[in-house]
């Protein structure tokens, strides 16, 4: 599934951003591109819309469903059985990511990097248009 | 190479260090903190001040750092993401740096529902190791993470939690060499109660980092019963106790069990002395100062013996 996930990702990235860059400043296609991220993301990653995407760097697993919103995850609570501290009914996303990590082909090492802070501004923004930026 | 802070004298010095936890009063006088911090001061290098441990308040880390080196004790004062931004982060540690705090220990934090104000707003603007890169960056630039100029720039050592009893264990070396690689340049563990676990993240640690792990300071909880046992294990986040040790405990009487605990910890200072990269031990023996004293006396780590 992640396989899957990460070549989608590939294509989209190429296609999406391709067309960003050339069109990212019309209102319309940002106003589209908002919307599609919305209900492509939304059901399969639980996306927020932080407008600074990192999917294919945590495995596939957004860090914005995180109740820490920890971009450099996971916290030191991790229950023993690898649910969240704090919402024990959910597998703490960077337990995923990290399992996804090692399954990916191409950005299996990139759970690595240390991520900065978000910029607040951006969210609800399309994560797609500001990556061409 | 220029010693930072008493801390970071006795790390690099390769002295099996010892730290303690100090939790913070609820009050608005000093005299129970520095009453509570002299008693464990002469068995210890350092006083760790805590930041609303479990999302609950107590009296400020900064202030209590203060009050620590006004009575000749090392601080290391501990941030937590959750409480502040990035603004008011990096205003604090100016502060503590002019007023001589040099230890900062930066962590995320418990969320607030974990605290007895679960109703409050949780901040979590940077998360440890964004909060370390930042921190890091005031030290190494002399600059905000807006790249204004700080002058004279801060310097700091920086510290960082391990918890390699929690899930995901494969990863948790890795993550632990990401923060060091963030400007974290010692750690301190959760509480330890399982040395193989400890040895293996140990082990990878020094394989990850070429043979030059960074200092790991591992906790140690000294447990009065078996009930404190079975508490910690359920109700702190993040907190593995294996029941070979609650068996352990339960095999002896209620007011004997708190010796066998002062036992356990010793058995484990014991088998840590072995481990490469482990740099020493950070006591967290709440509201049990005498605890200190015994494990460091008997364990042979007071100062005049490491000198």
């Amino acid at each position: 599934m992640v396989k899957l996930l990460e070549v989608l990702y590939l294509v989209s990235s190429k296609v999406l951003g391709g067309i960003a860059e050339k069109y990212g400043d019309n209102r319309v296609i940002r106003l589209l591109f908002v919307k599609f991220e919305w209900v492509t993301k939304k059901p399969i990653f639980g996306c927020q819309m932080c407008g600074q995407c990192i999917l294919h760097e945590t495995g596939m697993s957004c860090p914005m469903g995180c109740p820490k919103e920890i971009r450099n995850g996971p916290c030191g609570g991790v229950r023993t059985d690898g649910s969240c501290e704090l919402d024990p009914k959910m597998t703490c996303v960077w337990v995923t990511a990290w399992e996804n990590s090692n399954k990916m082909r191409v950005f299996s090492h990139e759970i690595e990097i240390i991520q900065k802070p978000l910029d607040r501004r951006l969210k609800g923004s399309s994560a797609w248009i500001n990556q061409s930026r | 190479m220029n010693m930072i802070s008493q801390l970071h004298r006795t790390l690099d010095s390769g002295s099996f260090a010892v730290t303690a936890e100090l939790t913070l009063p609820d009050s608005s006088e000093k005299d129970e903190l520095v009453e509570t911090a002299l008693k464990l001061s002469p068995y210890c290098d350092a006083l760790n001040v805590t930041d609303a441990t479990s999302a609950i308040p107590h009296f400020s880390s900064l202030a209590a750092a203060y009050i620590l080196l006004d009575n000749d004790i090392e601080p290391v004062m501990q941030i937590s993401a959750r409480d502040r931004n990035r603004i008011a982060i990096q205003g604090d540690v100016l502060g503590a740096h002019s007023l001589g705090i040099r230890n900062i220990f930066c962590i995320t934090g418990d969320g607030v529902t974990a605290g007895d104000h679960p109703d409050a707003k949780p901040v979590f603007d940077l998360d440890s190791i964004s909060m370390l890169a930042a921190l890091n960056n005031m030290d190494k630039t002399g600059s905000f993470m807006s790249g204004r100029k700080i002058t004279p720039n801060p310097r700091l050592f920086l510290g960082a939690a391990a918890n390699p009893f929690a899930p995901p264990h494969s990863y948790r070396p890795h993550r632990t060499i990401k923060k060091w690689k963030a400007g974290a340049s010692f750690f301190q563990t959760q509480f330890c109660f399982d040395i193989g676990v400890m040895k293996r993240f140990s082990e990878k640690l020094v394989e990850l980092s070429d043979g030059n792990p960074p200092p790991v300071l591992v906790g140690l909880g000294p447990l009065k019963s078996s009930k404190m046992a079975k508490w910690l294990r359920d109700n702190i986040a993040g907190v593995s106790i294996p029941d070979r040790i609650i068996e352990r405990m339960d095999h002896y009487p209620e007011k004997e069990q708190a010796q066998i605990g002062l036992e356990i910890s010793k058995e484990a200072i014991d088998d840590l002395k072995s481990i490469q990269g482990v740099a020493g031990v950070h006591i967290m023996a709440y509201r049990w100062e005498e605890a200190v004293k015994e494990l460091v006396e008997d364990s042979g780590l007071s100062k005049t013996n490491r000198l």
